[in-house]
């Protein structure tokens, strides 16, 4: 690793920490309803809606309210991808997206997934990237906030049997948290050079003209093949360079505060007109750490106790420095194979080196490996780098960072109802150890809590592990692989793991818009999201209802390094013996052909 | 369930309109006045008339231009109405053939250059779009860029530093060349 990369990542964590502090405080205030300049507007927006404010539910009837939002909101995103073509703000005249990929589409984004089997610019309209696909952005946001503040009032209530009302905490996370930083990082980077415009897309003539071979194609436009198989094609040429426009830089800015991922264009933040600057694509990074950093402050705060906000935080930031380096230092390395052919992979002044295949030289191998650190790590999933044209263990970062549960900062909310989730386990394991009732946070942790917690860790192995078998003992799975030999299977395992986890990113190489991957995905990603939100609610309604005991000798403490030490340990070691074997079929076998020649 | 729906119903469509109609349109109308020029995708225009974008790389292949990232996108390299990348894996042959095939062509175009090539002269960008090169790339070209236009190499080399930028803040990303407006200053400059 070189030292502008030590460089960029200790600089990344200053600021992230530096501005995880007043921004917890502020989203604590903000969805406890203490932000009086506010009161006004949410009490009118509240009785227009038909909301009571002041009424709790328990966590069944907020569940349920979650569910029937977040699936009007998959009729919605579905509806508008299917009618775009009548649909106004559509200067392209796209046509109406295919059921099977609409539904793929109306799934991720509501989940928070926003895997895109289709390429942006050339499939959707104005309209339904910011009616249908920004919405989600905030509102799947919203909901990952709610549920985790759901989790914290029942850890920080006693005898209670509410958690919270979710009209209001959904509206307070969208009006008060996301909606002000999603202003202020828009313009931003509007100022840097991401477009944000309704105009039609710009033709240009371009300097030189381009010679190109076009593919033949028969009478309803599906390319033509000779008898081999091989593409029939025409020589041609052109000076024309057709440039994409549309509303990006606010959809920009929801999708990375929101930890969505989901790119108005098909190469995502490398595309320039989404990240056209190092500056931006270091604040797009920050930007995803932002929220589920800051709410590790918000959580301490709510229980009252900000040291436990701050263990949960160190956990997660010790993980993510090692995979960060891991990344970082795997990609300089560079692919031996170009440095037989006599390519120069060195990094200099003059250049990044390393392996560039995928990568863009504004962002070079530092900003690119430390990215699709971050993006995995989060449930966020942008890219500015193709993760398939990593190195294998410089892509087995990524893979085992989403297969950890994404709680490595993890999702908006996600993240952290995902790492209490594991700190419930972690005290349940020391329980054993010495042979007392665990408890955490002044809370009996017993058979109900541990049942729940199972759940919400299993669920996505599951959907992983059996969705990767199901795809590759099916022809219509094998053949969306691109890549021959482990990566191909890499291909399959980085996209289960990326749907079931909610992340979104891809080894996109895999042909996965077909109706095989759309249904399979789309499974995966709903029950990949719901399977887990539902049993962390059932534990904030078990937790609320429980007697507060109070500390007593033989309670462990949660907030010193020992109990750091044992929260990474448990992610570490139920990720390990989930995906060991499956991660050794993969990324493992590429290694060692890469390296040692096969 | 009615005691559901009411408040669902009503409450999506609101936050709707607010994040996704009053909020993109809000964000234009500002960015419309404060940065017209990049909120319009960083045109160049020569004559008045758009001849490319300084955040969009194009196709070149004449030797007495240079040349910028392989792009993989389809049908034609630098098509910017289908960003891609070539998505191919470290091991993969197709990789290995198609660098093969970059090397050959820049070698082909300047065979008394024996220094090895630049990383990034003979991988595909993320984008397919990349408007940069490496600082190393772009020295690598110059000799073929002086010799195919009859310019000394120092003045060559001149406009390299011209249109090279550092890393941002000093901190932030990688030094790196704009291809198209180191081309259009090429093409504009006097003998």
């Amino acid at each position: 690793m070189t030292s502008h990369a030590w460089l960029l990542l200790g600089l990344f964590l200053v600021v992230l920490l530096l501005a995880a502090k007043p921004l917890g405080i502020y989203i604590a205030n903000a969805m406890e309803g203490r932000l009086r300049v506010g009161r006004p507007l949410e009490n009118f927006v509240f009785r227009l809606c038909g909301v009571r404010a002041d009424e709790e539910t328990g966590w069944l009837r907020y569940a349920l309210a979650l569910l029937v939002f977040n699936a009007l909101g998959v009729v919605t995103v579905y509806g508008l991808q299917r009618l775009q073509a009548v649909l106004p703000l559509n200067p392209q005249q796209m046509a109406a997206v295919t059921p099977d990929s609409a539904f793929n589409t109306a799934v991720s984004f509501v989940t928070n997934t926003n895997w895109q089997g289709y390429g942006g610019e050339s499939t959707m309209g104005y309209l339904v990237q910011m009616l249908g696909l920004g919405v989600q952005n905030f509102l799947s946001a919203a909901t990952g906030i709610a549920v985790v503040f759901a989790l914290i009032r029942g850890i920080a209530r006693h005898s209670a049997t509410t958690v919270g009302n979710a009209w209001v905490d959904l509206t307070r996370a969208t009006v008060w948290v996301l909606l002000p930083l999603s202003v202020l990082m828009a313009l931003f980077l509007a100022g840097q050079g991401v477009i944000q415009n309704f105009s039609p897309y710009q033709d240009v003539t371009t300097v030189e003209t381009t010679h190109y071979d076009a593919p033949r194609l028969d009478a309803s436009g599906q390319p033509l093949k000779d008898d081999k198989g091989n593409a029939l094609t025409d020589p041609a040429e052109t000076r024309v360079q057709t440039l994409p426009m549309g509303p990006v830089a606010s959809q920009e800015a929801i999708k990375m505060l929101g930890t969505n991922g989901g790119g108005f264009f098909n190469a995502n933040s490398a595309h320039p007109y989404e990240n056209p600057t190092p500056l931006t694509d270091f604040v797009q990074m920050l930007a995803i750490f932002l929220i589920p950093a800051a709410l590790c402050i918000s959580f301490g705060r709510v229980v009252g106790d900000s040291r436990q906000g701050w263990a949960v935080l160190a956990a997660m930031t010790l993980m993510f420095v090692l995979a960060a380096w891991a990344a970082m230092s795997f990609e300089q390395q560079g692919n031996p194979q170009l440095a037989a052919l006599g390519v120069d992979q060195s990094a200099s002044t003059l250049q990044a080196g390393g392996n560039m295949e995928g990568k863009e030289a504004r962002f070079g191998i530092a900003d690119s490996a430390l990215f699709a650190t971050i993006t995995t790590a989060a449930s966020c999933g942008a890219v500015n780098a193709m993760h398939d044209s990593f190195t294998p263990l410089g892509g087995l970062v990524p893979l085992i960072n989403m297969q950890l549960g994404e709680v490595v900062f993890g999702g908006v909310g996600t993240g952290l109802y995902g790492m209490l989730v594991f700190a419930i386990l972690a005290v349940f394991i020391a329980g054993l150890m010495i042979g007392r009732t665990p408890e955490y946070l002044g809370k009996k942790i017993e058979a109900y809590e541990m049942k729940m917690s199972s759940i919400a860790i299993l669920v996505t192995p599951l959907l992983v592990l059996l969705g990767t078998a199901v795809a590759v003992m099916a022809e219509a799975g094998r053949a969306g692989i691109a890549n021959p030999g482990a990566h191909g299977f890499s291909e399959i395992l980085y996209a289960l793991t990326s749907a079931a986890n909610n992340n979104g990113s891809a080894f996109a190489g895999l042909s996965a818009n077909t109706p095989f991957y759309n249904v399979l995905l789309a499974i995966a990603m709903w029950f990949g999201r719901f399977g887990v939100i539902v049993p962390v609610l059932a534990m904030a309604g078990s937790l609320a209802a429980k007697k507060r005991i109070p500390t007593g000798a033989g309670t462990m403490p949660t907030h010193g390094p020992l109990f750091v030490t044992l929260l990474i340990g448990t992610v570490l070691l139920v990720g390990l013996l989930n995906y060991v074997p499956a991660l050794a079929l993969g990324p493992i076998v590429e290694h060692l052909m890469l390296w040692l020649g096969a | 369930m009615k005691s559901l729906l009411r408040p669902a119903i009503s409450l999506f469509v609101l936050l709707s309109a607010l994040t996704g109609i009053a909020y993109p349109l809000a964000v234009t109308g500002v960015a419309r006045v404060a940065f017209p020029e990049q909120a319009a995708g960083s045109l160049i225009l020569q004559d008045g008339k758009p001849v490319g974008s300084r955040l969009i790389g194009q196709n070149f292949s004449d030797p007495a231009h240079f040349w910028g990232r392989p792009s993989a996108t389809a049908p034609q390299p630098y098509n910017a109405a289908a960003s891609s990348g070539s998505n191919q894996g470290p091991l993969n042959p197709a990789l290995a053939d198609a660098v093969k095939a970059r090397i050959a062509a820049l070698r082909a175009a300047d065979p008394a250059n024996q220094a090895p090539i630049p990383a990034d002269l003979v991988t595909a960008s993320a984008s397919g779009l990349d408007p940069h090169i490496s600082p190393a790339a772009a020295v690598w070209q110059a000799g073929r860029v002086a010799k195919a236009r009859g310019l000394p190499e120092t003045e060559v080399a001149k406009l390299i530093d011209a249109h090279t930028a550092g890393r941002q803040w000093g901190v932030f990303g990688e030094p790196r060349v704009n291809v198209l407006e180191l081309n259009l200053a090429l093409d504009a400059h006097k003998n």
